[in-house]
């Protein structure tokens, strides 16, 4: 994206786009010419550009059916307006109990991982940038890595094994301790403790990646520099290492904030019951059930336009607001 | 004075080391935990189950319920076709992402700009779950297998890890080329596609991993039991959906049988993605870097 912004600036500015040799000869020739020469890139991009067209942007068409009543009898255009100029359908919505709920939890949700999960993975680099062994590094990283590849069915799998109440290791381990039994998925207050931990163990070691990248960017003659004054290992990473990867980290951080009424489906979904739903159902599986399982169409996408909107808000206010505090913005 | 702080220091930082080595051994046994209890209970014998006796290591060794898993023929098929299901749609994404993400790095290609926008926005804006659900119904792929291939087939931030990685091939490469007369597709077989095998195989792992691992469209789309991804069936036997329908074994209403015979299925399901992708370790942190880069 900064390609495209450079470039955006340098046209911007006045500065002519022909300055490359290979533009100036495009434009003096005429366009059969520049056809006959560039003809074959047009027609490697034209199956995907179908693509985004059919099944990204032309189901945008059907958003519309948040504002009508839906038939299934009717196409798009002949349905009849909703009451209240449109809006009925984000007005009930909005009085739906079970919907209030989804967008508290999915607001909650993403703010303890925030809050709890964003900085592990930075921990955690940190740690691994100070290993020697290059062999121990690696498999530490191999083995961190793992869980990412794991589907959330998996997981669930997993923790329904590893936390069974009546002879799951973990609870084993708790009774023999003296402690009480815990329903790590059945009860709703400690299910979000098991959601918000399943999904650091899922990805901490993964995002760690990006840090990790970042931070073998930092010129090794800082922490040299550092070591000659004497800094020890936490002033390294607190002067050197920490503001190397801010930028990584406000970006991310921003991604983040951006994203705080965004809901995937697949973990929500495989980690919930019927037992804890008062804190689990999220915007996702409120749309799915009420949506695709109860057929209310106008209801369910009035409601993923609300959240499709409010996300590209949240992520434009993110973004203007590091902006504003000195850092470098995502666009 | 000097000599004896420098020691206190050297010393600091060799505990300090050994700190680190141990806080890193603890991450490490926390992300293998699950796996090695869950192995551990798919090899163990019913009794030691119920008794809750089977912790880290497998006690009464059997391989039972892998057999009744490996025996079990709507499993093997369900297996059998996420595989197939798993290579179409990698290749087919492979080449999709390539078909969109070479010509983009040609600057002088005319509405390039207007096409990355076009392409950039479906990152951030997304119609939502019931519009793409009426497309599908439109275009006749509700209940289709086409449906778990083609929606999915082309992802953004994939094409972008490829286009980044086919700018920092030197331009000069392909210019001799051009120059020699070769056109944009020899270009592309026979200069790009050869140097980004590593990019490549990352992407494969990518795309291999999300259609193995993906459930939700089959969900929402897939109403045909026979089509069913392992994920999904793997979804219904977890939480006792059509058991009788999933599978005829008697052993699900045993408790313990049950308890080992869902460890063993989860094992099995998980089983080739853990067996390829440490070999591909270099590549894909590469690939996420420069997915990074661009953004």
């Amino acid at each position: 994206m900064a390609k495209e912004n450079e470039e955006m600036n340098s046209s911007g500015a006045g500065s002519s786009v022909f300055e490359k040799p290979e533009r100036a000869k495009a434009a003096k020739q005429p366009v059969s010419v520049y056809i006959k020469r560039y003809w074959q890139l047009y027609l490697l991009l034209l199956i995907p550009m179908v693509y985004f067209a059919v099944f990204k942007y032309s189901p945008m068409y059907y958003v519309l059916i948040a504002f009508k009543k839906y038939s299934i009898v009717q196409t798009v255009a002949q349905m009849p307006w909703a009451k209240n100029h449109g809006f009925q359908y984000f007005i009930q919505a909005f009085k739906n109990k079970d919907f209030i709920y989804a967008l508290r939890n999915t607001i909650f949700l993403n703010l303890l991982d925030i809050i709890l999960g964003f900085p592990v993975p930075i921990i955690f680099a940190l740690l691994l940038n100070e290993l020697r062994f290059k062999f121990f590094k690696k498999s530490v990283q191999t083995i961190a890595y793992m869980p990412h590849f794991l589907s959330w069915v998996i997981i669930y799998g997993l923790a329904l094994q590893l936390f069974a109440p009546a002879n799951g290791l973990i609870n084993i381990l708790i009774k023999n301790l003296g402690g009480q039994t815990v329903h790590f998925l059945d009860d709703a207050n400690t299910w979000v403790k098991t959601y918000i931990g399943l999904g650091i163990w899922q990805s901490f070691g993964w995002n760690s990646i990006i840090y990790l990248a970042a931070i073998s960017g930092i010129s090794p003659e800082l922490y040299e520099a550092a070591s000659v004054d004497g800094a020890g290992r936490f002033q390294k990473m607190w002067h050197i290492t920490l503001p190397g990867i801010r930028p990584t980290i406000v970006v991310l951080l921003i991604l983040a904030l951006g994203n705080v009424l965004g809901s995937g489906f697949d973990r929500p979904f495989a980690l919930q019951n019927n037992l804890v739903m008062k804190n689990a159902e999220v915007i996702s599986t409120f749309v799915y059930k009420y949506g695709i399982k109860g057929l209310q169409f106008s209801l369910t996408t009035a409601v993923g336009l609300f959240q499709s909107v409010a996300n590209v808000i949240f992520l434009l206010l993110a973004n203007w607001f590091s902006r504003n505090m000195g850092e470098r913005g995502i666009m | 004075m000097e000599e004896s702080s420098r020691e206190i220091h050297s010393l600091k930082t060799k505990v300090g080391d050994w700190v680190i080595v141990v806080i890193c051994v603890l991450i490490a046994i926390i992300c293998l935990l699950p796996m090695v209890n869950l192995l551990a209970r798919s090899l163990s014998g019913t009794d030691y189950l119920i008794k809750n006796e089977v912790y880290l290591w497998p006690k009464g060794f059997n391989i039972k319920a892998y057999a009744t898993v490996l025996s079990d023929p709507k499993y093997i098929k369900a297996f059998g076709w996420t595989a197939l299901l798993t290579v179409i749609c990698t290749f087919l994404s492979l080449t999709m992402t390539t078909l969109c993400a070479f010509p983009l790095i040609f600057p002088a290609l005319k509405g390039r700009k207007v096409i990355n926008l076009f392409i950039t926005i479906t990152m951030f804006f997304n119609a939502g779950t019931i519009p793409n659900y009426l497309l599908m119904q439109k275009l006749n792929l509700l209940d289709n297998p086409l449906v778990l291939i083609i929606p999915g087939c082309l992802s953004v931030y994939n094409m972008i890890i490829l286009r980044s990685f086919f700018y920092g091939i030197p331009e000069s490469l392909r210019e001799s080329a051009e120059i020699d007369g070769a056109s944009y597709l020899t270009v592309l077989i026979k200069i790009y596609l050869p140097l980004s095998k590593p990019v490549l195989a990352t992407l494969a792992l990518f795309y291999a991993v999300g259609r193995w691992n993906g459930y939700s469209d089959a969900l929402m789309y897939m109403k045909n039991k026979d089509f069913y991804p392992l994920q999904l069936l793997l979804y219904n036997i977890l939480n006792n959906i059509n058991q009788v329908e999933v599978t005829t074994q008697e052993g699900f209403s045993a408790p313990g049988l049950a308890d080992s015979l869902k460890a063993a299925i989860v094992m099995f399901s998980t089983i080739p993605i853990l067996c390829i992708y440490p070999f591909l370790q270099k590549y894909f942190i590469q690939g996420v870097t420069l997915g990074a880069v661009k953004e």
